[in-house]
């Protein structure tokens, strides 16, 4: 196509034009105007991410690697802005587009009364929800520039751009001092991925000498077998070195352990945010960019069983915290968490592709839980605590059907979307011949089981079960209104039929072609693709397997707990307090982080202020200098003694020196 | 034959002794400018010596200024020397300290 | 020894012996007078180097004139030597310390190693050239700004040394030779008219 430069630059350049006319002139255009210019910007990318994505799967346009503009040329390097447009990328970019549209039209229901979530005289409460819209579509941009990057650069300019406006997000109620907290966490821990990161970038720009990615990936062969020494004398493989390197962005980004920390809190953000930003898309892009390297990760079999430990370790222990949440929006943030420890551990798999998938399919069904969790909200006026809801099936049935379906998708019930991609990705790690995959492979079954535990449980103590809420709030439940629903409506489509739609070809078929590369000693998927014979007997076959067998086993525990013999929680709460204490305290990681990094700075800043500031700058070098001048001044008057034999005689001894210098 | 060095050795102990001069009379400033002639007079002595060894006369203008300027600094440090006792009575430098702060 | 070696010992010895004289004696019209001591020994060596106008200079300027002041001012002055010898021994001490080892480190730095007779042999005579006709062909040539700057120089210490010890005394009496001569008869001689007066 010869306008596709058009094109790609329209689907950027859409939301972002969206975000500046309602972030800059949101009070002129009032709140319909905001919303509508933003829903356009939006739907104009989605609508041509869709065309570009079709054409893409017909085989219209293959990859299309071209630069828009140039920066700068500095010392032979290259700062571009440039686009990458592959299989890989225009499916992103449809997941995020639609994602994100979905998001703005539900927004308009669930902000809709935004100015009672300010101080009557905030500033910032003002034009709130032009605000908003504003930041979502500046985050759409920001996402489609990091996915369809076609160098380092523009990728960590998407990277840091999505960090802030997370951090917008999270911080959006800016009058609360929880909010306030949470999103100061989430940037500082994203920092901390992010310094890996650019080092990896800096790596890669070091030896490579370039920051385009084709060009990286047509010369990494060459650099297989350089070793860089990072300490002493130990020999590192560079590949690994910034595969690792990488993975640690990837890690702050997409919340693995330990630097999961801040997604849990970022549910401080409005509900449409967390189904955005901390379900659906920015939490994915580390996902995404470990795929788009899927050339370099091949190449190290260290970094890969990294990813596979860390993916599993995350998706099993923060499954289990799922389990002790009350607030409703935390229990899907914590699946959240779990379900990225899936996607990490299929990139450690070498099933790049089955993680994709899942990304997809999760991005949908999340998406869909999250703003099925925010209509429950909305109806309950804002109070998140499960112990309060109940029974709401009666009232709400659009959100009780499509939450189920949700729910049923991330359980990987039989033919729901959720069923395709987790399976294929449990299928491909027992496959995997990695260190640690055996680990890997028993911590995603028995996650599997915590995964139906956990959403069932959120299930049934807000649709089933008799209504616990207060009697003034059972008035006032209803149906939320039609812009709220009707975005669960279209989420719970792809939920439902994504996975089958896809499985045959982005899971076990050649989807991505060229833009994933796998070693043929680490194709697990290509391996499984032998035994797929279509997604229906793929389904049918899913009821005989473990997995299935666990979800069944999760959900009927939730049921048996949560409404037959509800005093039981309470009773094993009692016994193994223990165990629960450790669960509440998310295993101490925020303790720690509190212990020993904050406070651990805090110290060092005590520590350098007592002593580095007052005593060393103000007490030594500072007062220090003052009376070391006064002191030898008091000294040196002596010295200054107004006698001129005084100076002569000192003369002489300089003298008496010099000779003796010479002499000697 | 007299060395170079025998002549510079005699204006280095001449100028060693006018410097212990000015150290032990440096209360009387009468000896202190007859101590100043005498360092002159050594650091002559070197200008003198070394004219005649390497066969330069400008050692000898040297000197001829020298002893042109040492006579004008004689002639107004005894000026000095006699306003200063007459309006103060003392030639002692301890006791002239007006200056000092 | 050759004699022109006895001749530059003894005027060394003596050189010496009176600098020595000078720092140390008590009356300074005694130090004045071993100061003029010096300047003949100098003088002496300095004919030794063939510098036979400065040699003359010296004796002139410095013992006819400059000591000469010296002396007055010591004279004139009142000088309590009781206070002004004030903790000579123990300046004495420190200062002859300092001095050997100034005296010494400077003997081994012009001594014999950089000075002697094989680095700086003695120049042949030039016949019979005349030391003050050579420096006054320098002095009125090359050297004739910096002669006329000591002329100056001379001429405003000269000038300096007056304005400073000029003063007038109120009590003091003294012509004033312009009244003097601008005096007319009508001034000092009054003529009387009176009548004779009878021889007694």
């Amino acid at each position: 196509m010869e306008n596709l430069e058009a094109i790609t630059l329209a689907i950027v350049l859409a939301p972002l034009f969206g975000s500046v006319i309602a972030g800059l002139f949101g009070g002129k255009i009032g709140r319909s105007g905001a919303h509508s210019v933003t829903i356009l910007g939006v739907g104009i990318a989605f609508v041509l991410s869709l065309t570009l994505f079709l054409q893409a799967l017909s085989g219209d346009i293959g990859s299309i690697n071209q630069s828009i503009y140039t920066w700068m040329i500095s010392d032979g390097i290259r700062f571009e802005i440039g686009f990458l447009i592959d299989r890989l990328s225009t499916m992103m970019m449809v997941v995020v587009t639609f994602v994100s549209l979905m998001v703005h039209i539900y927004t308009v229901g669930y902000m809709a009364d935004d100015e009672h979530n300010w101080p009557d005289d905030s500033l910032a409460g003002k034009n709130s929800y032009q605000r908003f819209f504003s930041y979502i579509s500046l985050f759409t941009f920001s996402m489609l520039m990091l996915v369809m990057s076609n160098n380092f650069l523009q990728l960590f300019f998407g990277w840091e751009a999505v960090g802030l406006v997370s951090y917008l997000l999270i911080g959006f109620w800016a009058t609360r001092e929880s909010a306030v907290y949470a999103n100061l966490k989430a940037f500082l821990v994203n920092r901390v991925g992010d310094f890996g990161f650019i080092l990896g970038i800096g790596a890669v720009l070091m030896y490579f000498n370039t920051l385009d990615y084709q060009a990286v990936f047509n010369t990494v062969e060459m650099h297989q077998d350089v070793t860089v020494s990072i300490w002493g004398d130990s020999e590192w493989s560079l590949i690994t070195v910034i595969c690792i390197l990488l993975f640690i962005g990837a890690m702050g980004k997409s919340a693995q352990v330990p630097l999961h920390v801040w997604l849990p809190d970022s549910m401080e953000g409005p509900t449409p945010i967390s189904a955005l930003i901390h379900a659906a898309t920015m939490v994915t892009a580390g996902i995404f960019m470990v795929a788009r390297m899927s050339p370099l990760y091949e190449l190290s079999e260290t970094a890969l069983s990294m990813i596979l430990i860390i993916g599993a370790i995350t998706a099993f222990f923060m499954g289990l915290l799922g389990l002790v949440q009350n607030d409703i929006k935390r229990v899907v943030a914590y699946s959240t968490l779990s379900q990225l420890g899936y996607m990490t551990v299929a990139l450690g798999a070498s099933a790049y592709a089955a993680g994709m998938f899942h990304l997809m399919t999760h991005a949908f069904f999340k998406a869909l839980l999250f703003l099925g969790a925010g209509s429950v909200i909305i109806a309950m006026h804002h109070d998140q605590d499960m112990r309060n809801m109940g029974g709401l099936r009666k009232y709400m049935p659009i959100t009780w059907i499509t939450t189920l379906i949700g729910s049923l998708a991330l359980i990987g019930a039989p033919f729901f979307s959720g069923f395709y991609s987790k399976d294929s990705i449990i299928e491909a790690v027992g496959h995997s011949q990695l260190p640690g995959s055996d680990i890997a492979y028993i911590a995603v079954l028995l996650g599997v089981f915590v995964t139906a535990l956990y959403s069932f449980r959120m299930y049934f103590l807000v649709f089933h079960g008799k209504a616990r809420m207060d009697e003034h709030t059972r008035e006032h439940l209803h149906e939320t209104p039609r812009v709220v629903t009707w975005p669960l409506i279209l989420l719970a489509i792809p939920s439902v039929f994504a996975g089958a739609l896809f499985v045959d070809s982005m899971a076990f078929g050649d989807f991505f072609r060229e833009a994933i590369v796998v070693a043929p000693a680490h194709d697990t998927l290509g391996a499984l693709a032998g035994d797929f014979h279509g997604w229906f007997t793929f389904g049918l076959h899913g009821f005989v397997t473990a997995p299935f067998w666990l979800a069944a086993a999760g959900v009927a525990t939730a049921y048996l707990l949560y409404m037959k013999f509800t005093h039981v929680p309470t009773m094993l709460k009692e016994k193994f307090g223990w165990l629960y204490a450790i669960l509440d305290r998310k295993y101490g990681f925020d303790d720690f982080y509190e212990w020993f990094f904050a406070g651990g700075s805090r110290g060092i800043g005590n520590a350098l202020w007592r002593f580095g500031d007052v005593k060393l700058i103000d007490g030594l070098m500072i007062n220090g200098s003052a009376l070391a001048v006064g002191w030898f001044a008091s000294v040196m008057r002596y010295v200054q003694s107004g006698y001129l034999y005084h100076y002569a005689f000192a003369m002489i001894l300089g003298l008496l020196a010099l000779f003796g210098l010479f002499v000697i | 034959m007299v060395a170079l060095s025998d002549y510079l050795t005699v204006g280095a102990i001449l100028f060693g002794l006018s410097m212990a001069g000015i150290f032990v009379n440096r209360k009387n400033v009468i000896i202190l400018l007859m101590c100043i002639e005498l360092m002159l007079l050594a650091v002559n002595i070197n200008f003198i010596a070394f004219s005649y060894y390497l066969s330069d006369t400008a050692g000898q203008i040297f000197v001829f200024f020298i002893l042109t300027v040492a006579a004008a600094e004689a002639a107004i440090g005894l000026a000095i020397l006699v306003v200063l006792f007459r309006n103060r009575g003392t030639i002692n430098v301890d006791e002239l300290g007006t200056l000092k702060g | 020894m050759a004699f022109e070696q006895i001749v530059f010992y003894a005027f060394s010895a003596v050189l010496v012996f009176s600098a020595g004289v000078v720092i140390t004696v008590r009356n300074p019209v005694h130090a004045a007078l071993f100061l003029v001591l010096c300047f003949f020994s100098t003088a002496g060596l300095w004919l030794l180097l063939r510098a036979e106008f400065l040699a003359i200079a010296l004796v002139l300027v410095y013992v006819g004139a400059v000591m000469v002041l010296f002396l007055f001012v010591v004279m004139m002055l009142d000088i309590n030597i009781a206070v002004v010898r004030q903790g000579f021994a123990r300046y004495l001490a420190v200062g002859g310390v300092v001095a050997i080892l100034l005296i010494a480190v400077m003997a081994m730095v012009v001594g014999g190693d950089y000075f002697g007779l094989e680095r700086t042999p003695v120049p042949e005579p030039i016949g019979e050239v005349s030391n003050t006709r050579l420096l006054g062909l320098q002095l009125y040539t090359d050297y004739v700004y910096p002669f006329e700057i000591a002329s100056v120089i001379l001429l405003v210490a000269i000038i300096a040394a007056i304005a400073l010890t000029l003063r007038r005394r109120p009590d003091s009496r003294y012509q004033e030779p312009g009244r003097q001569v601008e005096v007319r008869r009508g001034d000092r001689v009054r003529l009387v008219s009176m009548k004779s007066e009878e021889r007694r």
